[in-house]
């Protein structure tokens, strides 16, 4: 370093200095994996702990313009309102029937799609793919116009072919319910897909070589062999349609045109955090609103985990 | 068995091409829709009719003629996208070299609040986030409500992006580290220079993700975003989305100019999509 050094051109003495400290520093292989990490640290602390610190406060707080007061517990106490639990219900439903949809139905296909003896399969990965593309405003837009009530829409000119009078769809809570599952199973059916299928090219032939021998057949093959090395990948895509589903905000809103639905049929937990916090400007209600979903999501998520066995494996590890 | 496995081949085409047309029929119908006057679409409702006496290139003359600020909001998207994206991957690939070359003190204790913040739901954050924004606006007189930076900014060094770049630079060999530090290059001379180049290819995939969330972002736009000329294209779509339906035109020739796009950069780079949209799962 030092021969590295002299070989620098002459400058003046005070710039020489600070030349030298910049060279010592960019350097410095103590001091370079902290700087790597910086960029992180900064945004980690000021954009994600202090929040979630804020928001912890702020949940004990009733914040009003130039003023600030402790109310102790009661934003959580107002959370006992049957419109909140509604909100919660929705959200509950919507990701339990979006997981009954959406892994069996994709798994199925992604082995069916990645038989021997299927044709064209890329092309038809890419375009089941397709839909994912879309942003849920255009998605929303198109199911909305869709699931319209005029009995000239698509939804229901088909129920017509069966006889069935134009119905309100998104008016009544079940009909609209049903149009949040059709919206996301037809947004999330392709990527489904695509982990599962990325999951299947990680299974040994040697496995389904054995099993032939041991004459086993398709369904044997599918629930002995498929399922269980697809788990990791069907965790996976268990917890992240957890945490999807649990914060499901933008379909509604596009669905039902702003955060209003008729009766509050469509009104998601993070749609009435919106609604309280940005729309009547409570942000301490807001923020309790925000803790428990928080704590469902968590809580939620550990039960899945625990019941599937991946905490305890990694434990061991 | 020959004839079998013919027959189950063929069955199999003719269930996927089911699939596919269903799959496609929605984006068909608002496809069709944009050619059909809006009024009409407003009074029947969404369906996949045809009939050529109404239909024309009236909306789109209107997209592309009208004051409807759509090119803004298409314009406004883009510059933040590209923003978004170009910040993004550099700091989250600098962040994500960090954490794989070099062994060092709190090393899992970082990388474990990095996991954390992958754990939470972004919208959770939300609230806490814009009273953060007033806050800076108010201490430091600083303006971020309302601007670019403001959506940006909390956004750049990214958990999942970090997560990708130091599954794939761990894969890197360590000798070109070593190779470049006996050649007098400093510690971020090697990444600039050197590893980063190397990590190109991981880069598409990451791109792609990071710019789909951007381009596609709703809910923290809504709340930071005021001014009706900085609306980006999600809301400005779905402003027009109103019960009266006087604007449908807009709204639908819009949707699929939206879509359109993205459908065009995905048929030509396929593969980096798919990584990009998959990544995380599988390796995690």
């Amino acid at each position: 370093m030092s021969v590295k050094n002299s070989t620098l051109p002459e400058r003046g003495k005070a710039g020489g200095k600070a030349n030298n400290l910049l060279h010592r520093f960019s350097y410095n292989q103590k001091l370079a994996p902290y700087v790597f990490i910086t960029p992180f640290l900064i945004t980690f602390l000021v954009f994600f702990l202090y929040p979630i610190f804020s928001t912890v406060v702020m949940s004990f707080q009733n914040i009003l313009p130039n003023q600030v007061q402790f109310i102790g517990l009661q934003n959580y106490r107002n959370l006992n309102d049957p419109i909140f639990f509604k909100a919660i219900s929705l959200n509950l439903r919507y990701t339990l029937v979006t997981l009954l949809v959406l892994i069996p139905l994709p798994m199925l296909l992604a082995v069916l799609l990645d038989s021997k003896l299927m044709r064209a399969r890329n092309f038809y990965r890419s375009t089941l793919f397709i839909p994912a593309l879309t942003s849920v405003v255009v998605a929303g837009t198109i199911f909305r116009l869709i699931f319209g009530e005029m009995p000239g829409s698509l939804v229901n000119q088909l129920v017509g072919l069966f006889g069935v009078k134009p119905v309100k769809w998104l008016k009544l809570a079940d009909t609209s319910f049903a149009a949040l599952i059709t919206l996301a199973t037809w947004r999330w059916m392709g990527v489904n897909l695509l982990y599962f299928l990325a999951g299947l090219q990680n299974i040994p032939a040697e496995l389904y070589e054995s099993a032939e021998i041991d004459g086993a057949n398709a369904w044997h093959r599918l629930r002995s062999i498929i399922i269980p090395m697809l788990k990791p990948v069907t965790v996976y895509v268990i917890t992240i349609s957890i945490y999807g589903g649990m914060a499901m905000f933008t379909e509604s809103f596009m669905m039902f045109s702003g955060n209003r639905s008729p009766n509050n049929i469509g009104l998601t937990i993070v749609g009435y955090l919106y609604r309280k916090a940005f729309e009547e400007n409570n942000m301490g209600y807001g923020s309790a609103i925000g803790l428990v979903l928080l704590v469902i999501v968590m809580v939620v998520n550990v039960i899945q985990l625990h019941i599937n066995g991946t905490l305890r494996k990694e434990k061991r590890k | 068995m020959k004839q079998r496995k013919k027959l189950i081949s063929i069955l199999l085409v003719v269930l996927f091409t089911l699939l596919a047309m269903v799959v496609l029929l929605p984006l068909f119908a608002i496809f069709l829709a944009s050619f059909r006057p809006s009024t009409e679409i407003f009074r029947k409702g969404l369906n996949l009719d045809v009939d050529l006496s109404i239909m024309s290139l009236d909306n789109y003359q209107y997209l592309f003629t009208g004051n409807e600020g759509y090119f803004q909001w298409f314009g406004n998207s883009l510059l933040l996208t590209v923003v978004q994206v170009t910040l993004t991957l550099v700091a989250s690939a600098f962040v994500g070299y960090g954490f794989a070359m070099y062994q060092f003190k709190g090393k899992n204790l970082f990388f474990g609040c990095v996991l954390l913040v992958m754990m939470v739901p972004l919208e959770i954050i939300i609230l806490p986030l814009f009273q953060l924004l007033m806050g800076i606006k108010a201490t430091f007189g600083i303006t971020l409500i309302d601007t670019y930076a403001g959506i940006i900014l909390p956004f750049i060094a990214q958990a999942m992006p970090i997560f990708f770049f130091r599954q794939y630079m761990s894969g890197l060999p360590h000798d070109f580290v070593d190779a470049g530090r006996v050649d007098g290059c400093s510690e971020y001379g090697i990444f600039f220079r050197i590893m980063m180049p190397l990590a190109i290819p991981s880069f598409a995939a990451m791109g792609i993700l990071v710019g789909m969330n951007s381009w596609n972002g709703f809910l923290w736009p809504l709340i930071v975003i005021r001014s009706q000329s900085k609306l980006t294209l999600p809301l400005g779509l779905a402003s027009l989305l109103s019960p009266y339906g006087n604007n449908y035109s807009v709204l639908i020739a819009g949707s699929v100019m939206a879509i359109v796009p993205i459908l065009v950069l995905f048929i030509s780079f396929q593969r980096y999509f798919i990584e990009g949209m998959t990544a995380g799962g599988v390796k995690g």
